[in-house]
Parts: structure tokens; C-alpha cells; sequence
């Protein structure tokens, strides 16, 4: 492993000014279950490893019913599904963060860093994206707001400017009658990265009948995750029916771009993508039936 | 299962005697050495499958901070297309160095070029950077009948093909072609009401052993190389090292550490010899451990296979004769499993006409190892899945079907032996009777199937030596390196000789120096041959023990007698003494004691397996779910039966893995793109439901208490198992492994 | 030559202190510099399990954690479980139900299985079969290892 300096900031302001200092040889450390293996194994030259964890506002976890989720950066996976009120709220995200590798990797592996790492497969990031959530981001330019569904721009390519980080993630409460699914598709029950993933969420009106709106994200079918924006639009006033949600399936499956590689074939992928729209929509529909 | 009343402690339970160490993190594996003033070594690999070394430069790695020397192929003694027998068969020399460390050519993308020995495994890995290695790079063959065809690309330009004596004029890929024959195949096939014939491929797949290998070498001043490795065999590598460094075996002394799994693939030698070039270049012991990559890419797996199987039947469900073509890929060396593979594959029945072909074909993949009954799976899969066929085509219960044709003793394997007292109908009458078996099964996309295996075991060389202790213990010391509890097993059997519970035996894996030769922890042969060898200890140290009574008792010999633990006199006046107090009188009676046992058994008695298993498919995903695992089994003897089950259940699980999702995944260049347990996906625990291990016991005419070897078949029968099941559940006979979620969605016919 | 730092962490209790570059893991810490070779190294980059220790209470992979990081943290490791004159409960299930054959994930496991079984004593089998999936056996097929850890909750 090449040699590396490891540096901890305590305050937003000092991350950032390091960031900037040190460009692209710089990378921010939270939970580093990525990180540290990327330069393990060679796939990304890191000069400087700067740990944020010591920062307050990278490990604020803060629900409120009315404003909603702030998810500091730096907070690992298992504080999220501990919290009972979060569950209720985005279960989607959490069926992410629950499933993201073992759970010693859920020990250490935060949301943000899932997002930051911009992979293509990535499990946080479909649900993010159908939960409205925008990244907070701070920059030697001061703080901005950009929706998560922007932030990715190519496999490991992020809308970070240089010397910005990720300080949160904010999520909006959720509607009346909504909810939330993410799967993903893998060989395996556990520990594989994802074949193909699909996020939902659904808000119904009062009857529980209609869908007043959808969102639908996929994960692993382009070089960045896709906010499926048709495929969401076409389910607004539909009755809840087979027919609506093979309509929005197949929509998804329009925009799908994958690659063949180890983890799945092309074709496997695109078929897929219909499969688990179809499912993660009856997921997030079946929670709002559920739900008292 | 039987359990066999007339023993004490063969067929118990005892907590095995490493396991304190192992469940505090004490126990030393081969990777936790650790010496004064060492070095850390690193191995550079190849990043072509097929290429020819037109120069090395070591300069720029030698001038690094911290580095104290490099190695290249041009550091190993010159090596000749000679034979050497390592105890595993006949060997190659000049393949066997050149797998060590490329000279002319690599042959795989991870074969080794070059060594580097620093003050820390980081430098040694920044100094393989700096290695400059000029390559002419050459097009790759990746698969076996590619590898067959006459313009194919030639690995070796002196390999040709022998068949049956005969070596042919012309180089090829094929090293080797086999033939066995029986009887009248054109006959038997003519007399068929039903012939089946099928195609089949088998992907390459690894043992998948935890520990990744490792090697800690030094030299001392007056010229002894000491090894402290983890290893299946340390008698093998002590072999292996003296070939390649053409160096006395007497100056060798190789150390066993704890060895975290093996499944075959720690039995070839590939950075031992590196880290012994690199001590002697050094001066200082060199610790050189393998990554996980390096073990996927560096080590061998079991081939990728082709497979033809044509099988005949009657009517009433007799098999008339049995065709077999197997096509294995040997990887970059010849010595495929193609053979024990040929041995096997119709083994579990009695057929009078069988004809089977076998080819050995050298591909741009890492030289295959042997890995859990090497070949037979592959056989396997092929001949258990048209007799599934077979069965089903005539409406006859699959297990009936075995019934009707299974071997029993007499019967002649196609390859030439005769069996000997074999389990396996007791196999198919046990799983018939199971409640898995009778179990209704109806769901939709659900299936159930069967299949069942063979493997023969082997016997070869164990040595044992009893050290008797005062207080009625005994010191068991061993050559067998223990990878599932072997020290238990073979314990025991001293144990029941002398009347003395398990837990008064001490045993211990030593070095060379310190035992006589053992052959390798493989071929199911360590509970069995080690076994026996401390059986025969044993009945020496009974001997001396009688001798001592004799003596205390002014006795002849012939009138001590040893039962239940104790010696009583038979004749003249009444004298009985525990084996413990007896113990207590050495001393007095003549001084120590010391037993030796040792062994070459020719009866090592074949195992057969049949396993039934349920599953799911999910016919919009293609994913297919293990609901239930029955695996039933001929162990001749469970000498400990929890660690008879371990093994039936991680091999079957070991199984599963290789039907389901494992294979290595090569891009166009001869690159395997999934080297890392995240994408060669081996089963996790949440894969799996409970797997019932039923032990069933044909006691071996050839060991003292029936003992079969049983780590290796029951890896044999869960490819076909499971594929038959996938037929049960959709209709759909899948002929090529692994059975994973796209290639189930293409047969459906989804994508 | 890379510049090693000094660290001052717990781990099974007492306070160590040691010196290590920025790229040593704490795997390769806990190993190399403080021979607690207990953990093991399988994979290196998350997916075996065979390094789990638990790092402030919880579950890590130690191969994934700098060594540099535990400053002021507390580490449990495998050698910290037993009791001087007994073992742990965990380690003692698995010794009676044969839950390990070559040994080298055992500590992983245990670690593992303790963590599981401090948050919630009395786990489905499906619970532990979710919460052990980072950790892989080649030998045993999990079956016994999952009695084990069934047989440590009950006898809790």
C-alpha cells in the first residue's frame, strides 16, 4: 500500500481548507471501508487522508416529524436503522443501509461515504434519490445545496468542486400515505455489491388507492445511479394496478444503459430492471397498506 | 446412524484437542511466525496470460530504501524436462520450476516473475513496482476444446500428446489422452430401449481456503533451510523444495504451522521455494505471504471441464453401457484431475460396457491443484444428470433407479479395480427412508433432486510415535497436519487401543526432523492412514506394557493378557494392573516407553455419497434458494462423528457453491475479473439452511474399525443434486456450471 | 521511509501504545507490532470476516480501520475473551459442538457471534445467519457454527 499522511480536522472549515490545499491527492476518510481499500489495492492514489469523524456536524442524526432527516456524513449505517422513528419514516433507506456488505461493514460504513464514493451500485443512493434528499455540501466558496440525484456524474465522479465535502444529507418528512422500498438483485443473500437496484417511493391518496406520486431510482444500470423521471411521472393519478406499475417498470427499463461485467450480463440487467421497479413499487405500496 | 456399542471411544464425541488454542486465537498459523530480523517478501505477477519474458530489470526495485534482494527464475538451479515423483504423482521439473518462477514464458495472468525481500511488506510491495519486465505478448487459449483445436495458440512447444504409450509427432495442447474400457459398448448401447446423451461445461472453480499461503524460510550458516509454512503436507513440501532448489532433503526441515484450509490446494509448493531463494540471498528469514488475490490468480484451482455423457438403459431400468468423453483443462502445466475424473464417473454402478475417454489439456489459466475429490465432480455432474434423465424418461423413482443398478462388492469399476465391501446401496436405502425423501414437495418452482458420488480414498505413507507418560497419558506425536480435527480422530484410535479415555492422549503435529514420513493431509487418508499408524503405535506400546506386566509379575508374556484398560495374569497367581498404574511402574520396569506405528495400507475402502436437496427457483430473478440439504454417506467408521458431519456438511456446502454462483470470470485477454471473495461469491451462512449430515456405516475391511476416508465425496453429488432439482421445478435440464441467475434466466428463455 | 506515528488505544482493557505508519490497518497493527495474531487476515478488503473485532463497542472489520484511527478508541480482540481459568461461553459452545474444523475464521466468528449476542441474547437463526454473513467458513458449512451460536444464546 503506498504511504500515506493521515491528518484529523475537527471543524468543517479546516477539512475544507486542507481539501483545498491538497487537491486531488486529498480524500476525505469517514467510515473507509471503500476508501482504504481502493488504495489497498491501488485503484486510487491518496496523498493525504483526512478524517472527519472528530467534526460535530458529520455526525448529526436529527428526525423531526415536521423538517424532517439531517444525516451527517460521517454517520455509519447501523446508527440509522437503530433509530425506530427513522425506520418508520424511510424505510427505504434503510433497507439500504441494512444491507450494505456484513454487519461489521455497517459498523464503520456511512451514508454519506456510500454516496461520496459515487459508484454506480451503490445501495444508498437509489432510496436518496426517491426521498427528495439533497447534499449538503461545504466549499471554500461557503455552503450550497444540490439534490442527490445530481451529485453523481460518472463511476467514482462526484459535483464536488475542488476543496468541497459532503457535511449532510437532508432529507424532507415524508407525506401522508407514502413510503419507501429499495432491493437490489444479488446472486448471493448477502455481502455482494448490487446486480441491479430499485428504489420507490409512493405517496396515496387518503383510500389508499391511487398514487398521488412516485419516484423510482435504479442503481447499476448506467455510469451513475438514474432518478428514472418518466417512468416516476407516468404513476401521478394512477389507480394502484398491475398494468400502472408494468407501465412504470417498463419506462425504467428504457433509460437502463448497463454494461456486461462479472457481477451480470447487460440483457440480465435491463430485465431486471423491470423485475425490481415492479417489486420495489409493490413494496413501498404494500408498507403504505400496512401502516395503520 | 449406527452407532457401534463395542467401542469406548471410537464412535464418542470428545472436545478435540487444538481447540482451546483455536477458539482463543492462540493456535499459530503459518501467517503468525514470527522470528527476529525478518524480512517481508513479495511476489511481482504477471499481468498477461500468455507472453513471452523478453527481459527482467531489477535495478530500480534493488535501489529502493529498504530492499534486500530480488529474485527471478535465473536464481533457481537450471531445471531439464525431467521426472521427479514428489509423492503426488510424477512431476516435470522444468514445469514445476518454471510454475515457481517464470523463466521463458508466463503462461497465466498471476504467475510469478520475480520476488522481493524487504524491511516491511510495504516496501516489498512498492519495490515489485519498480521491477521492469519486457513482455511479448501472445494470444491466450481460455477453454478447454479452444485449447484442443489444431491451430489453436501452443503454450509449450515440447509438450506432445501421449495416448496409451504412444506420444504423438506434433506439438499440442493436449498432454494426455486416457481410455478405459469394459465390455462391449457398441453391444450394450444396441440393447438399450433408451439412450440419453448429453453435453455438459464445468467452469474453474477455487478451494477457497480462508488463509491465503504463506512461508517463512530462513538459512542457517551451516547450510539448513528451515520452513515454517502452512501446508497440507510437510513432507511434500520438504520434497517439493528439494527438487526445485536441487538441495538435500536432509537440510531441509520444514515446520507446519496451523493450516487454515487447504481442500487439496495447499499440497503444490508455489512462494516456499521463493521464500527460501530469498533467505539465502538475504541472509535473514523471509516471511512472503500470499493476498487474497494472489491465491485466486497464483494457486490453482480444479479445471473448467467439457463433458460428454451417453447412457443406455432397458425398459425395466438396467443400464447396457455407459460413454463418457472428459475434456479437463490442466491449466498451464499438464496434470488435470482428468484421471481420478475417468476413475469415477460411473463408479456407483455396476455397468457391463463402458468406454471413457480422457483428455488432459494445457489452457492459459494458473495450473490446477487438487481440490475435494478432484475430477469426480465434474464426472459428476455430467453422468448423475442423465441418470436423473434416464430415470425420469422411464418413470422410475430416481433412487429405485440406483437401487436397480447400484454397485455392491465384486463389481468391476470401468478403470479396472474390483470393489471391495462398498455402502452405497446402504446410501440410497438411507435416503429413501429418510423424512426428507418422503416429505411432500408440490409447490410451485419448487424442486426436489438427487445424485449420488463416488470417491475411492487413498491410503499411502503415515508414521506415529506413542511417548508414554507416568501418569497414564500418552504423547501422541504425528505428521498429519490437522485441518478438521484430525489430531481428534487419530487420537482416538490410540485411545481405544489402550483402554484410556481420548482426553489422556496429547497429540502433536511436529516437523520433519521429528517424525517419520507421513504423506499429505488429502485424499480422505489422514483418519484412516494416520489412524491406522496410531492404531499400530499403539499395539506397540500395548506390547511393551505387556512386557513391563510380565516383568513386575515374573510372568511370561504369553500369560499377561490387556482388556478394558487393564493387564490381569491369566495363568500362575491373580495380578491386575490399570494401564495407569502400570505407567507409574516404568521406571522400575525397564525405562520408557516409546511406540511406533507406521503404515503404507493398500485397503483404503471407497465412500459413496447420495444427497437429496429442495430449492426455490425464482423465476423472475433466476436465483435459485437451497431450502433443505440432506447429505447421507458411507463413513465405514465415525471415529468423531461431529467431525465426520463438518465434513459431510462443508463439503456439500462447498457443492452448492460450485453449482450455484462460483466460477472464475475471465475478460478477453485471459484476465480473471472477480479475484476477490467479494465477486467469486462462495455461500455465507445466510445462503444456507442447516445441511443433515446422515452418517452411514459399512465398516472398511481394510482398517481396524472400519474407517472410510470422508472429507472428499460429498462434494461429489450437489451439482447434479441441484440441478436435477432445477429440472423438478421448472422443467429445464441445465448443463453448464455454475447454474447462476443469468444463465437460469437465458434457459428460461427471460433474457 | 514512511514516518510512523505514536497511538495511544485500550485494547482488551489495558492501555497499549504503539508506533505505526499511516497505511498499517489496525489488523496489521493488532499482528505485526502487538503479536496479537488472533485476528486473521483472509481477504483484506472487507468481504471475509476472519479480522472482526469490535472497535467502541462495535463490530469492525480491523483490516478496514487504521491503525492511526484508534487513538483514544478501545479494541476488543479475540485473546481479551476467556477468562484466565475459563472460556467464554461462545468459545465453549463452539468447542462442544464441533463448530470449527481448520480454525483460521474461528476468532472472527466468536467476535462476531459476541457482538451479536451483547445487542440481542436471543437471536432467531435467521438473525444469526444475517448477522454472521461477513464472516465466511470454507469448512464447515455453517451449520454447526450456527448450533454453536444458538447453544451460547440458550445457555446465556
Amino acid at each position: 500500500m503506498r504511504d500515506f499522511a493521515y491528518i484529523t480536522a475537527n471543524t468543517v472549515s479546516e477539512a475544507v481548507t486542507l481539501l483545498d490545499e491538497k487537491g486531488q491527492s486529498a480524500r476525505i476518510l469517514a467510515g473507509g471501508t471503500d476508501l482504504i481499500v481502493q488504495v489497498r489495492e491501488a485503484r486510487r492514489d491518496v496523498d493525504w487522508m483526512i478524517d472527519i469523524k472528530s467534526i460535530p456536524e458529520v455526525n448529526v442524526l436529527d428526525y423531526n416529524a415536521d423538517t424532517g432527516l439531517t444525516l451527517g456524513a460521517a454517520v455509519e449505517c447501523y446508527k440509522i436503522y437503530a433509530v425506530d422513528e427513522i425506520c418508520d419514516a424511510y424505510p427505504g433507506l434503510v433497507d439500504a443501509t441494512k444491507i450494505i456488505g456484513g454487519t461489521a461493514i455497517q459498523g464503520r460504513a456511512a451514508v454519506g461515504g456510500n454516496l461520496c464514493n459515487a459508484s454506480p451500485a451503490a445501495d444508498c443512493i437509489p432510496p436518496l434519490i426517491v426521498l427528495n434528499a439533497s447534499c449538503v455540501i461545504a466549499g471554500p466558496n461557503g455552503a450550497r445545496e444540490l439534490p442527490v440525484e445530481q451529485f453523481c456524474t460518472g463511476p467514482g465522479q462526484t459535483a464536488f468542486d475542488n476543496g468541497e465535502m459532503l457535511v449532510s444529507l437532508k432529507i424532507p418528512a415524508p407525506a401522508n400515505n407514502s413510503s419507501s422500498f429499495y432491493l437490489r438483485f444479488i446472486p448471493r443473500n448477502e455481502m455482494d455489491i448490487a446486480v441491479v437496484g430499485a428504489g420507490a417511493s409512493v405517496t396515496l391518496d387518503d383510500a389508499k388507492q391511487t398514487i398521488v406520486s412516485a419516484r423510482i431510482a435504479l442503481g447499476a444500470v448506467a455510469p451513475t445511479p438514474l432518478f428514472a423521471e418518466e417512468a416516476s411521472a407516468l404513476l401521478a393519478g394512477r389507480e394502484v394496478s398491475d398494468a400502472a406499475i408494468d407501465e412504470a417498470a417498463q419506462a425504467a427499463q428504457s433509460i437502463a444503459r448497463p454494461i456486461s461485467d462479472m457481477r451480470g450480463t447487460a440483457e440480465q440487467r435491463t430485465h431486471l430492471v423491470g423485475v425490481l421497479t415492479r417489486r420495489a413499487l409493490n413494496g413501498a405500496i404494500q408498507r403504505i397498506r400496512d401502516a395503520a | 446412524m449406527t452407532e457401534n456399542k463395542e467401542y469406548k471411544v471410537v464412535g464418542t464425541r470428545p472436545i478435540r484437542h487444538d481447540g482451546v488454542d483455536k477458539v482463543t486465537g492462540r493456535a499459530l498459523y503459518g501467517a503468525d511466525f514470527q522470528i527476529a530480523g525478518l524480512l517481508h517478501g513479495r511476489v511481482l505477477r504477471s499481468p498477461h496470460a500468455h507472453a513471452r519474458i523478453l527481459s527482467i530489470d531489477t535495478s530500480r526495485a534493488e535501489a529502493l530504501p529498504g530492499v534486500k534482494g530480488v529474485v527471478t527464475a535465473q536464481d533457481l538451479p537450471s531445471a531439464e524436462d525431467r521426472i521427479a515423483d514428489l509423492g503426488e504423482g510424477a512431476v516435470n521439473l522444468k514445469h514445476l520450476c518454471d510454475n515457481i518462477l517464470a523463466s521463458d514464458k508466463v503462461l497465466y495472468t498471476g504467475h510469478a516473475v520475480a520476488a522481493v525481500a524487504a524491511t516491511s511488506p510495504h516496501i516489498a510491495e512498492e519495490a515489485c513496482k519498480l521491477i521492469d519486465v519486457e513482455y511479448e505478448v501472445l494470444s491466450p487459449v481460455l477453454e478447454v476444446r479452444q485449447a484442443m483445436e489444431p491451430d489453436a495458440p501452443l503454450l509449450h512447444e515440447t509438450l506432445k500428446t501421449t495416448s496409451m504409450g504412444e506420444t504423438a509427432d506434433e506439438p499440442s495442447n493436449v498432454a494426455s489422452h486416457i481410455q478405459h474400457t469394459l465390455g462391449d459398448p457398441e453391444k450394450g448401447f444396441a440393447e438399450a430401449d433408451i439412450i440419453i446423451e448429453r453435453d455438459f461445461v464445468t467452469g474453474t472453480v477455487h478451494q477457497g481456503y480462508i488463509e491465503p499461503h504463506n512461508a517463512t524460510a530462513h538459512f542457517n550458516q551451516d547450510g539448513h533451510l528451515t520452513i515454517w509454512c502452512s501446508t497440507q503436507g510437510a513432507f511434500t513440501v520438504r520434497e517439493q523444495v528439494a527438487e526445485i532448489l536441487q538441495y538435500p532433503i536432509s537440510k531441509i526441515k520444514v515446520v507446519p504451522m496451523e493450516i487454515g484450509g487447504g481442500f487439496g490446494g495447499k499440497i503444490s509448493v508455489y512462494i516456499k521455494p521463493v521464500a527460501a531463494l530469498l533467505a539465502k540471498k538475504t541472509g535473514k528469514p523471509v516471511k512472503v505471504l500470499m493476498n487474497r488475490t494472489d491465491v485466486f490468480e497464483g494457486t490453482g484451482p480444479t479445471p473448467a471441464s467439457y463433458i460428454r455423457v451417453k447412457m443406455g438403459a432397458t425398459k425395466a431400468g438396467k443400464i447396457t453401457a455407459a460413454e463418457a468423453y472428459l475434456a479437463f483443462e490442466g491449466g498451464a502445466y499438464p496434470g488435470s484431475p482428468v484421471g481420478p475424473g475417468a476413475m469415477c464417473i460411473f463408479a456407483p454402478y455396476s455397468i457391463e460396457n463402458v468406454i471413457i475417454d480422457g483428455y488432459d489439456v494445457v489452457v492459459n489459466k494458473p495450473k490446477t491443484a487438487p481440490y475435494r475429490a478432484p475430477g469426480a465432480p465434474n464426472a459428476a455432474f455430467g453422468s448423475e444428470t442423465v441418470i436423473d434423465e434416464l430415470a425420469e424418461k422411464l418413470g422410475i423413482d430416481p433412487l429405485e433407479f440406483r437401487l436397480i443398478n447400484g454397485a455392491k462388492e465384486g463389481d468391476r469399476r470401468a478403470d479396472g479395480p474390483v470393489h471391495p465391501r462398498i455402502g452405497f446401496i446402504e446410501t440410497v436405502e438411507t435416503a429413501k427412508a429418510h423424512p426428507h425423501y418422503t416429505a411432500p414437495n408440490g409447490k410451485k418452482h419448487h424442486g426436489r433432486g438427487i445424485a449420488s458420488g463416488y470417491w475411492f480414498n487413498i491410503g499411502l505413507e503415515s508414521s506415529v510415535t506413542i511417548n508414554v507418560n507416568a501418569d497414564g497419558t500418552i504423547n501422541l506425536i504425528e505428521g498429519s497436519t490437522d485441518i478438521g480435527g484430525t489430531r481428534a480422530s487419530i487420537a482416538m484410535q490410540a485411545a481405544e487401543v489402550l483402554g484410556i479415555p481420548a482426553e489422556s492422549v496429547n497429540p502433536s503435529v511436529v516437523d520433519t526432523n521429528s517424525v517419520g514420513y507421513t504423506a499429505v493431509t488429502g485424499g480422505s487418508r489422514t483418519t484412516y492412514a494416520t489412524g491406522y499408524a496410531a492404531y499400530e503405535a499403539a499395539q506397540d506400546v500395548k506390547r511393551k506394557m505387556i512386557e513391563r506386566a510380565a516383568k513386575l509379575w515374573e510372568v511370561d508374556v504369553s500369560n499377561v493378557q490387556f482388556e478394558d484398560g487393564l493387564f490381569s495374569s491369566i495363568n500362575g497367581k491373580e495380578e491386575q494392573i490399570s494401564f495407569r498404574d502400570l505407567c507409574g511402574q516404568l521406571s522400575q520396569t525397564g525405562g520408557p516407553v516409546v511406540g511406533s506405528g507406521t503404515v503404507n495400507p493398500g485397503g483404503a475402502g471407497g465412500a459413496y455419497a447420495t444427497h437429496v436437496v429442495d430449492l426455490m427457483v425464482d423465476e423472475e430473478t433466476g436465483k435459485v434458494e437451497i431450502l433443505r440439504y440432506t447429505a447421507v454417506q458411507d463413513a465405514g467408521k465415525a471415529i468423531h462423528p461431529s467431525y465426520v458431519e463438518g465434513q459431510i456438511q462443508g463439503g456439500a456446502v462447498q457443492g452448492i457453491g460450485w453449482a450455484l454462483n462460483e466460477e472464475y470470470i475471465y475478460n478477453a485477454e485471459g484476465t480473471m475479473t472477480n479475484a476477490s471473495f467479494l465477486d467469486y461469491r462462495m455461500p455465507t451462512c445466510l445462503d444456507l439452511p442447516m445441511i443433515d449430515a446422515v452418517i452411514v456405516e459399512v465398516p472398511n475391511p481394510g482398517h481396524p474399525y472400519g474407517v472410510r476416508g470422508v472429507g472428499e465425496v460429498p462434494i461429489v453429488p450437489p451439482m447434479a443434486a441441484i440441478a436435477n432439482a432445477i429440472y423438478d421445478a421448472i422443467g429445464i435440464r441445465m448443463t453448464e456450471l455454475p447454474m447462476s441467475p443469468d444463465r437460469l434466466l437465458k434457459a428460461m428463455g427471460k433474457i | 521511509m514512511a514516518r510512523k506515528s505514536h497511538v495511544q488505544t485500550t485494547i482488551n482493557g489495558e492501555t497499549v501504545e504503539f508506533l505505526c505508519e499511516s497505511r498499517q490497518s489496525l489488523l496489521e497493527v493488532l499482528r505485526d507490532e502487538l503479536h496479537l495474531t488472533g485476528a486473521k487476515e483472509g481477504c483484506n478488503n472487507g468481504n471475509c470476516g476472519a479480522c472482526s473485532v469490535i472497535l467502541d463497542g462495535r463490530l469492525v472489520n480491523s483490516c478496514l480501520v487504521l491503525g492511526v484511527e484508534t487513538e483514544g478508541k478501545s479494541v476488543e480482540t479475540i485473546e481479551g475473551l476467556a477468562e484466565p481459568d475459563k472460556l467464554h461461553p461462545i468459545q465453549d459452545a463452539f468447542l462442544e459442538n464441533a463448530a470449527l474444523q481448520c480454525g483460521i475464521c474461528t476468532p472472527g466468528f466468536i467476535m462476531s457471534a459476541k457482538a451479536l449476542l451483547d445487542q440481542n441474547p436471543n437471536p432467531t437463526e435467521h438473525e444469526i445467519r444475517y448477522w454472521l454473513a461477513g464472516n465466511l467458513c470454507r469448512c464447515t458449512g455453517y451449520d454447526k457454527i450456527v448450533r454453536a451460536v444458538l447453544d451460547a444464546a440458550a445457555a446465556k
